[in-house]
């Protein structure tokens, strides 16, 4: 679960780390209104969306007086920022940061991430900040340091000094470095982040050390136990099909394809999504309805995969372990009947109960096209999507 | 033996008396699982599905000798139980839970290493379907009856699609000689190549389906050990070639967040390491069959 940047400074700031004077805004009034609680004569205002590269898509703007202010508000709020990182579809903006611009001397990058080679928390830091670290990786790859935090008792206090020297950080600074590094991955480790990226980190013109952006992502797996950390949630900068379907329990992410999936399985719904694509069609979404789904389960699924207005026909494929065909095909017929399933509908089942299922959809008397194999399904479904585009057409 | 696995292992369920748990003890024991008891905090000396109850895993081990133990644990307590069943001796464990923090399981892994490398547990998951030699023992979720007794061994991240992996070798008469579950999380306790190894001395095991999917760097791993290190073939399918990347198919696991990560990006690893491509995922039987009958005129 990813948070807003002035969520992310606030929660290192409670830790000792630097951030500049700010505060949120919702209305251009709200934003002039926070210039003058900061005081100073140069602002920078900020789009609060989930994604980086805000500045090059005009999310963030520099301001002189309060005219600028409210007019580049206006020019933000209530619309569709377009990043390097958002998709086509963009991210609402419904909040603004306002905060004291900072006389920057340099920028550096300090990030943590979760390090799947190592299995523990890494940090990278590199004193060419400023860019996206995949940016720094191509164009100073010298410049990164690196180092793994023993789980067992944590990041030592050598290791942030280890880094603030290898910055190539005056003497003066080493000291903040090494308390800002060591604050960070407190944070990171306290709330079980699963990244957390300081981009840049500068070091100001009067010998501060400062954040002045800040990126944070948690483990969703973690989030029982970090209910200030799920307060945080901003369903508006979520895809609002995937919204409704976690709201009721489903593992769903929306893609831009006409083909409906619904799945038990995260593997297998990959595996159908990329044998649809094989077939010559283009999944809308990948679906995993899990184990021992009920038939009002099922029914939900069909309700969140026809939320999606692209979705042209639907292909179900079930191979049950712990599911059962029957209860699956329960929930297929009581969705057509109760949800209304205007699409060419495509069903395959297989392992536990596969006769009983087979047979309550032929018995159904509900226009189900069924498949026996994988890739028959594809086929059928990506067939259906194509006659039914057609009738369409003519 | 096959690997990890036989009917002779004697196994514990840690999470006993749950609905879950209780649910696959019944069918593990009905597959000829050699099931002796199970833990449940608070619940021992009462008896189960007809098994005595413990307390503590080290109880079990004392009174049933078990070597194995498989863990219902829901996820906020399971990094525990696993800990819990290593520093007991427990030799295998298998992890079914979906949902423990990462952090977690970085703790599981670091206190693991406190173990001689001889009297270390392995794990196998979390967020997994277990392991099942067939016709002999299940540890796991899996649907018992897919799979056909045999000496192909199937290692994967995904349940589901590793059934249907099974089904369609079934269909063909090719037969598995293990089929291990690692787990779709990012932090897992056996990876690809942990397993391979095991298979590559297995006597029984004569090629190995591996089935990755997006995300993390274990599949190149285990291709570029199997390049260099084995000597039967290894046949393998990624999932997710139509997963955009940074977004989070399903698994935990399941994300593209660095250069490598793409299913395009591991075929082509896989592909230069040697390794025999299942090009679509309808097409795993076949293509097993395939390599079967070119390694026997081979040989």
């Amino acid at each position: 679960m990813d948070i807003h940047e002035y969520q992310a400074k606030e929660l290192l700031a409670r830790h000792g780390v630097h951030v500049p004077l700010g505060g949120l805004a919702y209305s251009p009034e709200q934003a002039t209104y926070r210039a003058r609680e900061i005081g100073g004569s140069k602002w920078v205002l900020k789009a609060q969306v989930h994604s980086g590269a805000r500045g090059k898509a005009g999310g963030i703007k520099l301001c002189t007086n309060d005219e600028e202010i409210s007019n580049a508000a206006e020019a933000m709020l209530g619309r569709k920022l377009v990043t390097q990182q958002t998709g086509p579809r963009g991210k609402l903006i419904s909040r603004l940061y306002l905060e004291e611009a900072v006389d920057i001397a340099q920028e550096l990058y300090v990030g943590f991430v979760l390090d799947r080679k190592e299995e523990r928390v890494m940090i990278v830091a590199s004193a060419a900040g400023g860019m996206e670290i995949e940016e720094i990786a191509e164009k100073a790859p010298d410049s990164i340091i690196r180092a793994t935090v023993d789980p067992g008792v944590g990041m030592q206090r050598f290791q942030a000094r280890e880094i603030a020297f290898g910055l190539g950080l005056d003497h003066n600074l080493i000291g903040k470095a090494t308390e800002t590094i060591f604050s960070c991955y407190q944070v990171f480790r306290d709330y079980d982040a699963s990244m957390l990226e300081i981009n840049p980190l500068v070091v100001t013109r009067d010998g501060n050390l400062v954040a002045l952006d800040a990126k944070m992502s948690f483990d969703e797996n973690a989030l029982f136990r970090r209910p200030e950390i799920s307060e945080l949630r901003d369903k508006s900068q979520e895809d609002p099909r995937e919204t409704f379907a976690s709201d009721r329990g489903l593992s769903y992410v929306g893609l831009d394809g006409n083909i409906g999936c619904i799945i038990n399985g995260a593997g297998l719904a990959m595996a159908t999504m990329d044998m649809i694509k094989i077939a010559g069609g283009e999944p809308a979404n990948f679906l995993d309805i899990g184990g021992g789904a009920s038939p009002e389960r099922v029914a939900k699924s069909f309700r969140a995969v026809l939320g999606d207005k692209n979705v042209e026909t639907i292909l179900v494929n079930i191979f049950a372990g712990i599911n059962r065909c029957d209860w699956v095909a329960e929930g297929v017929i009581k969705a057509i009947r109760e949800v209304g399933v205007t699409v060419p509908l495509v069903v395959r089942l297989s392992g536990t109960k596969v006769e009983e299922g087979r047979k309550i959809l032929a018995e159904s008397g509900e226009a189900v096209i069924v498949a026996d194999t994988l890739a028959e399904a594809a086929e059928k479904a990506v067939a259906a999507w194509r006659a039914a585009k057609k009738k369409k057409a003519a | 033996m096959a690997i990890l696995l036989n009917r002779s292992t004697r196994v514990i369920v840690q999470g006993f008396t749950g609905k879950i748990g209780s649910f696959h003890a019944e069918d593990m024991k009905r597959y000829g699982t050699k099931l002796v008891g199970g833990v449940t905090p608070g619940k021992g000396g009462q008896t189960h599905l007809g098994l005595p109850i413990f307390n503590t895993v080290k109880g079990a081990v004392r009174e049933t000798r078990a070597e194995a133990s498989i863990v219902f644990v829901p996820p906020p307590f399971a990094a525990d139980s696993i800990m819990e069943a290593a520093d007991a001796g427990i030799k295998l464990c298998v992890c079914i839970t979906d949902g423990i923090p990462s952090q977690d399981m970085m703790q599981v892994k670091r206190y693991m290493m406190r173990y001689r490398f001889e009297d270390r547990m392995r794990l196998v998951g979390p967020n997994c379907a277990g392991v099942i030699t067939p016709g002999q023992a299940l540890m796991g979720i899996m649907p018992g009856n897919i799979y056909l007794p045999g000496r192909v061994g199937i290692v994967g991240r995904s349940g589901t699609l590793g059934y249907e992996a099974a089904s369609q070798m079934k269909a063909l008469g090719i037969g598995v000689s293990t089929s291990v579950g690692i787990g779709g999380d990012p932090i897992n306790g056996s990876s690809f190549k942990d397993i391979l190894k095991l298979f590559e001395h297995d006597d029984e095991t004569d090629a190995v389906v591996m089935i990755g999917e997006i995300g993390g760097p274990q599949e190149a791993e285990a291709a570029l050990w199997a390049r260099d290190n084995m000597r039967k073939p290894l046949i393998a399918y990624i999932a997710g070639l139509s997963a955009p990347k940074g977004r989070r198919m399903g698994h935990a696991g399941a994300i593209i967040s660095a250069f490598g990560e793409s299913a395009q990006e591991k075929v082509e690893i896989l592909k230069e390491a040697g390794v025999v491509i299942v090009p679509t995922p309808a097409s795993f039987g076949e293509v097993v069959a395939d390599t079967l009958a070119r390694t026997k005129k081979a040989a």
